[in-house]
């Protein structure tokens, strides 16, 4: 079922779920990432694709550009605890309000208990299902909170 | 006196207040039309410019060039980036950003990306409405980048003054892009990836065609080689925009387009505001719940039912209904 639907033949001033897709850090590929966006996509929300090598600062900026309602970051370096932290931080500091943050990628318990309890939204590891990820996309979006 | 506190923020600089508007004029908000009244004697300064051309043929790459060349005249750049939404779910990857976004931190550049919605219309208006925010928040150039012929989603034409066209070697000899519409709508031709083989053969076969054509009375467009990967022809690409910016503001034909075009906004803005007017009377107004259920019964033809619905609008004695 599509995000946010328009009501049949009705203007309303819904619009989609915005999600910003980014992978921070310097490693690897994204596939990963791309599937998870085009996942997002058919279940339609709107995708904001910032791709590989992104600094939670360009990530935080875009966000702020594109009014986002959520950042999912992928991440498979193992830099999850210096770079998520750093996301939240940012979007404190600069007072964006009404923005979650989910994560996915290999992160040990221990620190995704860590990264929930900082505000951390969503976290997905490596056997999760796209409608999973689809579920608590939709459920972390403020606006979408019912 | 801006009441709105988004439209005082705006006009102050408040990079999240322009982001806020930009989504309210995006979904056509009621509220969006109080902020863009008040913004308007704001904007009209800009010189707005139009991306379109095939997918992947270096559009953004060319813009992201582009910007930095901007930025170091110390002129603000604002990039809308329109991509389709899918037909399917409605949902889009929106994937401009990932060539785009090279400028951080820097407040002289604000990246929106859009998705079409499947109206497309109303999406026209939607850039336009975002591109006079970007324009009241102080940008001196905003760029509209689109993909295709920029005539099936947005028309570019209704957005942007001067309008590149951005194509590659091998398809500039394509007759598919003359099919496209591209050469109906381009003030400049960029030919983007000169760096790979054919492209002077490409610009050659440009240049005779466009001296054949023209996006617009008194035009010729112009070809330009250029490079994104290399960050050549960028200046030559400015100089070409400025040349046309300059020959739209003194011809009399340009002029009178530009004239036609606020007409037509002026025709499609009345005809979105009856529309949802006409959507609240359909679902509240009682009268007419109960007419479309005559309808629905049979006892009314859908004929009579919208003539009707039509009368419960406040009408004028020179209506034209009854000639
Ligand atoms: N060789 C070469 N490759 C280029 C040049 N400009 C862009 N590219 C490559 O072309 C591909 C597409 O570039 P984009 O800038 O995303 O093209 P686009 O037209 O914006 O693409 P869409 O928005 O998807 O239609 C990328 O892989 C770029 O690296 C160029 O001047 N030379
Ligand atoms: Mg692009």
């Amino acid at each position: 079922m599509p995000a946010r639907a328009k009501v049949s033949g009705n203007i309303t001033d819904e619009r989609p779920i915005r999600v910003i897709i980014a992978k921070p850090g310097l490693d690897g590929h994204d596939r990963g990432a791309k599937v998870v966006a085009r996942a997002l996509r058919d279940a339609g929300m709107e995708v904001i694709y910032l791709g590989l090598r992104q600094t939670p600062e360009s990530i935080v900026d875009a966000a702020i550009e594109e009014d986002a309602d959520v950042i999912g970051l992928s991440l498979l370096s193992g830099a999850h605890m210096s770079l998520i932290p750093r996301v939240l931080k940012l979007l404190k500091s600069k007072k964006v309000r009404g923005v979650s943050v989910v994560a996915g990628g290999i992160i040990p318990d221990e620190d995704a208990a860590r990264l929930r309890k900082l505000g951390v939204r969503g976290i997905f590891g490596p056997g999760t299902t796209l409608e999973a990820i689809i579920q608590q996309v939709r459920s972390a979006s403020p606006r979408h909170a019912s | 006196m801006p009441a709105d506190p988004l439209v005082k923020g705006l006009l102050a600089g408040d990079r999240m207040a322009l982001a806020k508007l930009i989504t309210q004029v995006e979904s056509g908000a009621p509220l969006a039309s109080d902020a863009l009244r008040v913004i308007y004697p704001h904007t009209g300064r800009a010189i707005v410019v139009g991306f379109a051309g095939p997918l992947g043929v270096g559009k953004s790459s060319l813009i992201s060039r582009l910007v930095t060349f901007l930025r170091k005249k110390d002129l603000k750049v604002g990039i809308v980036a329109v991509d389709p939404s899918s037909p399917f779910s409605g949902g889009a990857v929106l994937g401009d950003r990932v060539r785009l976004d090279l400028h951080p931190g820097d407040k002289g550049v604000f990246v929106r990306s859009m998705a079409t919605r499947g109206q497309s219309g109303g999406l026209s208006q939607g850039t336009r409405d975002t591109v006079r925010l970007m324009e009241a928040f102080g940008m001196d150039v905003v760029i509209v980048e689109t993909v295709g012929s920029g005539q099936t989603d947005v028309n570019i034409r209704d957005v942007a003054t001067s309008r590149v066209v951005v194509l590659v070697p091998h398809l500039g000899d394509d007759v598919q892009s003359l099919k496209a519409g591209l050469f109906e709508i381009a003030d400049i031709f960029a030919v983007n990836k000169s760096d790979l083989p054919g492209s002077s053969d490409a610009v050659r076969h440009l240049r005779e065609m466009a001296s054949i054509m023209s996006s617009r009375a008194n035009w010729k467009p112009d070809v330009v080689e250029c490079s994104a990967l290399n960050g050549t022809g960028l200046d030559e690409l400015w100089s070409k925009i400025e040349r046309h910016e300059a020959f739209v503001r003194q011809d009399e034909d340009a002029r009178a387009e530009s004239k036609e075009r606020l007409a037509k906004e002026l025709r499609e803005l009345v005809s979105r505001k009856f529309e949802v007017r006409l959507s609240s009377m359909m679902s509240e107004d009682s009268k007419v719940r109960e007419l479309v259920e005559r309808v629905q019964e049979g006892e009314v033809d859908p004929y009579t039912g919208s003539e009707l619905i039509l009368g419960r609008f406040p009408t004028r004695r020179e209506s034209p209904r009854r000639r």
